[in-house]
């Protein structure tokens, strides 16, 4: 075993520049597959988080709706009681967790911080921001039962699933994967192609070795280990440099940056990224391991 | 011991097969030397008993096993029982005579206390006791050729294949190589040699196997390179 990892090593120095490379493009393709995986890990985690706290919204007439909306003008109180009665009827009852009523007074205030500095605050009055059921389903997916209940109530205007707002910053978001995704999947088809020419270099400089390894009855497998090492020791640098990218990224502009600039986010930890770091390293060896052994199987042939 | 019957191999490509319809028996202990000019056949055929080229026509018999139909994972653990040198050495530049025997050993798997036996015993026998240390460069031809042939007997093998193990040396040095082909035949191993050493097969006078254009032309016991 000791002979056949001094071999290895040894094909490693022969070829060092392409050592290099592959150590480069296995650090840069696994670093891209790792940003990939923490991507969807930070997506399903404000999923989580978000999906959660996501509301359906049924908002009232206020009396300044256009045509067909609200034909009987502003939400009347009678109109209120007969909604707030289906939202405690038998059949939505057991969706909704719970529910609030925010009049418009609240809702001036609340948009007035939301808003504070902004010119809008100044000139919005109260009456313009209308009244809301503000609706948390025990099943936040089934908010189309609340839309379809409310759809022809009188003094409804409109029912709003809060996480049709959410899906489009997540669809940004996937899009962003998937593109870390494509990139990576071209990178590891270099990665592969690198190695499996270092590794028929190595074999082609070592190829009167190979040939008396061959006549003496060593088997394919001592003759194959020392090459498939040196394929899986370049990957490994380079993937152990993409684990450790990662993991830098996570603390420095995750942890540091992006949770203080946006505090009500929820973002992947630095575990995560210790999660993500064997499997790429894990995977980066598997690939190495595989391109190499059959880069080495043409000099194996009896 | 080594039976081919009926081989005949086509290269790829080419037009006239390499060997035609052979058929050759070699017992036990036996001293066979291959002759004939180039290109009629003589390292085809050894190649073959190597299974380094599968026949393409014919059974070859060697050691008992259908040569034929060992499958590619098992021909390394086949070549083991046999034992091979070459005109050009093939020793490795890098390594020390010592070495170069041990390597044999060590890819195939041998154990560390049995290589420290039975290296210098073998070394012993082909007469290189005292130069262990030295690299291949560091020797004449004729030592060169006897690092290669204990690399090759330090298995024990029961047959030994050479091709034209002196085409590299002088007479004199070939002589003592054949001495010591002489002492390993001796020991039980069978051996086939193709040459094109006119002087060492008359001198040996032993079974002659002269091919041509890829038949066997002449099989005589106790003969000479030209024949009677």
């Amino acid at each position: 075993m000791w002979s056949m990892i001094r071999e290895a090593g040894a094909g490693l120095r022969r070829n060092l520049s392409m050592v290099i490379s592959i150590v480069l493009v296995t650090f840069i393709s696994l670093t891209f597959v790792g940003a990939a995986i923490l991507l969807q890990m930070q997506i399903n985690q404000m999923k989580n988080y978000w999906y959660d706290k996501a509301q359906v919204a049924v908002y009232l007439c206020t009396g300044y709706e256009q045509a067909p909306l609200c034909p009987d003008g502003k939400v009347t109180d009678e109109q209120k009681t007969a909604i707030e009665a289906t939202l405690k009827s038998e059949e939505l009852a057991p969706l909704i967790k719970e529910y609030f009523f925010e009049d418009e007074a609240t809702a001036y205030k609340n948009f007035k911080e939301q808003f504070s500095g902004s010119d809008v605050a100044t000139y919005v009055e109260a009456d313009q921001l209308g009244q809301t059921f503000w609706v948390s389903l025990v099943d936040p997916s089934k908010s189309e039962v609340i839309a379809q209940a409310f759809s022809d109530t009188a003094g409804v205007s409109s029912v709003k699933d809060q996480r049709t707002y959410l899906d489009q910053i997540f669809q940004v978001l996937n899009g962003a994967s998937l593109a870390a995704i494509g990139v990576a999947v071209l990178m590891l088809l270099c990665a592969v192609l690198l190695i499996s020419t270092t590794i028929r270099l190595s074999a082609f400089a070592r190829r009167k070795e190979l040939g008396i390894m061959r006549f003496v009855g060593a088997s394919n497998l001592y003759i194959q280990t020392p090459f498939v090492l040196e394929g899986i020791a370049s990957a490994l640098f380079g993937s152990l440099l993409a684990g450790g990218a990662l993991v830098l990224v996570v603390k420095y502009f995750v942890r540091d940056y992006l949770v203080t600039a946006m505090p009500y986010v929820s973002f992947i930890q630095i575990s995560d990224a210790l999660i993500v770091w064997p499997v790429i390293v894990g995977f980066g060896v598997l690939l190495a391991g595989f391109s190499s052994a059959l880069a080495i199987r043409r000099y194996l042939r009896v | 011991m080594i039976s081919f019957s009926g081989v005949t191999k086509q290269y790829r490509g080419t037009t006239k097969p390499a060997l035609d319809n052979v058929s050759l028996n070699v017992d036990k202990g036996e001293f066979v030397f291959l002759v004939g000019a180039s290109g009629s056949g003589k390292s085809t055929l050894l190649r073959l008993a190597l299974k380094e080229e599968k026949a393409t026509v014919g059974e070859i018999f060697i050691l008992g096993q259908d040569v034929g139909a060992i499958s590619s994972r098992k021909v390394p653990f086949y070549r083991r029982k046999l034992g091979v040198v070459f005109q050009d050495f093939r020793l490795l530049p890098n390594k020390t005579t010592y070495q170069n025997v041990a390597f044999a050993l060590q890819a195939t798997g041998k154990s560390r206390g049995f290589i420290q036996e039975a290296v210098p015993d073998v070394l012993k026998l082909v007469g290189l006791t005292g130069k262990e240390a030295r690299m291949p460069h560091e020797l004449s031809g004729g030592e060169q050729q006897r690092v290669a042939l204990a690399r090759a007997v330090v298995n024990k093998p029961a047959v030994l294949l050479a091709d034209e193990p002196t085409g590299n040396l002088d007479p004199m040095t070939s002589q003592g190589i054949m001495a010591l082909l002489e002492r390993i035949n001796a020991g039980g191993t069978t051996i086939l040699m193709a040459t094109h050493d006119t002087m060492i097969v008359d001198r040996m006078n032993k079974r002659v196997v002269e091919l041509s254009a890829g038949h066997i032309v002449r099989d005589d016991e106790h003969s000479t390179y030209g024949g009677i």
